[in-house]
């Protein structure tokens, strides 16, 4: 056994132990009845369920293109900063992550309750209050909130590679600004755009919290589905099992394609 | 050559961080010529290049291309390619898309693009190089792709930011012949930055030598190696002796105790002055008899000729000689009129 080999060992246990051992169980659960007894059940029952994954697929993905739309041109503006502003624009950006993600979701919940922070301002001001808890609105706000910096960081990553020669190279060749954004500023960041869509995408199609601190009980996701399914009063491991399979699935599939679009040799950037 | 101005510069200054990188630079630069921008790093030569370019507005005078003043057109809006430092190649695209480029933003029909495309191509020497990534070439290679892609154009004039100073000396060598035989068969003006004065030398009709954001000298590569306006460009261009001296009168001038005739006049009486003397004009000869004589200090091979090092009344002496000397032995200099050249005497710094 070679010796770097040997220094990866405690980790490919660790995986084994908790990565591997775990989705091998849940493809058994998934494909068992509560006796044992090997069934597709499970699985077909999962389409009872596509109405929240169709509202799960909508909200995550309403979420990360207003992640991409926020963070690209931010992205980009770091990225040509002096290394001074640079700096502290990231600091803006990862101080929110130092505090913990459910209190950072419960402040949300105190601004936009119906009686919230936001609301007294406005009736104060003499305004009607506006229902914002319990929307779809503040289920997106708060997916947007959270994961805007994962969309951020890996563009940001990737943009500070682009060479400003390279950029000054289009321009002298002839091309506008739009032509130069669209011909080789965006190529040469589309693997932090992959990378930022698949790290909010993800874990945005998987929420739960979110879900149910700021969109209550009507806007059930995938996420809240599972989980009721474990720990919930509609205990059932082999469903949860198998619907979270199917969601396993499609989070692979959605990879697959999205790594057809990056088609750079190095995959910068690449974090998954 | 054709006596039409393509590019002037007229009191142009810069301020970079609130300090002058560029001071009243006035310069016409000639069509179909090869002009260089020669000078040490932090000279302004690059930023004239840029400023040429529109990549850089200066913050006093005009620039005009053609006749017509261009200081408020964007890069992409003028008639000029630029072959950049690094090279700056598109490495999302492969060869041939590096050098369609610009005919694809003018939206040159397809068919008339690969004429183009492949017409560069072979200028550069790189026919069958058109499939291949920009990270699968040599540093030579991307060196023609970068300027393939920049004569596919056809600009009027194209610039040059020290486009050899990453390749080892015998590509480099090479390119520069190469270079000149671009310029040659495609008739446009290059104007060309670099800080090695023989690449200056060898590739220019016109060198422009600068210091400190100012222009010191411009002139063929001859005026420039013989008559250097100064100490500082006659040392810049190739080796040189340089003595303190004292101009007596016209064409009689003092240093090393001694008096020289020499061919330069119109200094002030008893002016303090440099003498330059290049190291192939110092003749050896026997040490009785001459005005300058010294002892041998160190001998050194250099090919062509002998580096001898010469020490005389404390000044040491660089002379380029085919003769060799024994080191320690006393030995005799003599110089011409001709090769005594005179500059006005250059604030110490």
């Amino acid at each position: 056994m070679k010796k770097s080999s040997l220094f990866s060992l405690p980790y490919i246990v660790w995986s084994f132990i908790f990565v591997v051992i775990p989705m091998l169980l849940v493809i058994v659960f998934a494909f068992t009845t509560t006796d044992g007894q090997f069934t597709i059940e499970n699985i077909s029952q999962v389409s009872t369920y596509t109405p929240v994954f169709v509202r799960s697929i909508w909200l995550a993905f309403l979420s990360t293109v207003i992640c991409l739309i926020l963070g690209y041109p931010m992205a980009f503006i770091m990225s040509r900063a002096l290394p001074y502003n640079r700096r502290t624009l990231v600091m803006l950006i990862m101080l929110p992550m130092w505090i913990n993600f459910l209190l950072r979701t419960f402040a949300w919940m105190t601004l936009l309750e119906n009686n919230g922070v936001i609301n007294s301002l406005i009736t104060m001001l003499g305004f009607k209050p506006l229902r914002m808890i319990n929307t779809q609105g503040a289920v997106i706000l708060g997916m947007v909130y959270n994961y805007l910096p994962f969309m951020i960081m890996p563009l940001y990553s990737v943009m500070t590679k682009i060479d400003n020669s390279v950029i000054e190279a289009a321009q002298d060749l002839g091309a506008s600004s739009i032509n130069t954004f669209v011909r080789v500023i965006i190529p040469l960041s589309l693997p932090g755009i992959t990378t930022g869509i698949t790290m909010v995408f993800i874990p945005a199609i998987s929420t739960f919290i979110i879900s149910r601190m700021l969109g209550g009980g009507s806007n059930m996701l995938i996420g809240d589905l599972i989980d009721t399914k474990f720990l919930g009063n509609a205990y059932n491991p082999n469903l949860g099992s198998a619907i979270s399979l199917v969601l396993m699935v499609f989070v692979l599939l959605f990879m697959s394609v999205l790594n057809q679009f990056d088609t750079s040799e190095e995959k910068e950037g690449m974090v998954i | 050559m054709e006596n039409k101005i393509i590019v002037k510069l007229q009191n142009i200054a810069v301020d970079y961080d609130g300090e002058r990188v560029l001071n009243n630079i006035n310069l016409d630069i000639m069509d179909k010529e090869f002009i260089t921008f020669l000078g040490p790093s932090g000279c302004g030569k690059t930023t004239t290049l840029r400023i040429i370019g529109g990549f850089q507005a200066p913050v006093e005078g005009d620039v005009f291309f053609d006749g017509k003043r261009i200081n408020d057109l964007p890069p992409y809006k003028r008639q000029v390619n630029t072959v950049f430092q690094r090279y700056a190649l598109f490495p999302h695209l492969n060869v041939y898309e590096n050098v369609e480029f610009g005919l694809k933003i003018s939206k040159l029909p397809e068919k008339e693009r690969h004429i183009r495309v492949l017409e560069a191509l072979e200028l550069v020497n790189l026919k069958n190089y058109d499939k291949r990534r920009i990270n699968q070439l040599s540093g030579g290679q991307q060196q023609r792709v970068a300027i393939a892609r920049a004569i596919v154009n056809r600009p009027k004039v194209l610039l040059l930011d020290e486009p050899l100073g990453a390749l080892d000396l015998k590509l480099r060598k090479e390119m520069q012949t190469e270079l000149k035989r671009i310029q040659q068969s495609l008739g446009i003006t290059f104007v060309y930055v670099t800080h090695d004065q023989e690449e200056a030398l060898t590739m220019s009709d016109r060198v422009v030598v600068m210091k400190d954001g100012d222009i010191l000298q411009i002139g063929t590569p001859q005026d420039i190696y013989n008559e250097p306006v100064n100490a500082f460009v006659a040392d810049f261009i190739g080796e040189s002796n340089i003595i303190d001296g004292l101009m007596h009168k016209d064409y009689l001038v003092e240093f090393c105790n001694d008096y020289f005739d020499c061919v330069d006049k119109g200094f002030e009486p008893m002016e303090q002055v440099q003498v330059v003397i290049r190291p192939e004009d110092i003749k050896i000869v026997k040490p009785e008899g001459a005005k300058l004589s010294g002892l041998v200090e160190s001998i050194t091979f250099k090919g062509v000729h002998y580096e001898i090092i010469v020490n005389s009344l404390s000044h040491n002496w660089i002379i380029h000689s085919t003769q060799s000397v024994e080191v320690g032995s006393l030995i005799g200099m003599e110089v011409t009129p001709e090769d005594i050249h005179i500059m006005k005497r250059m604030e110490e710094e």
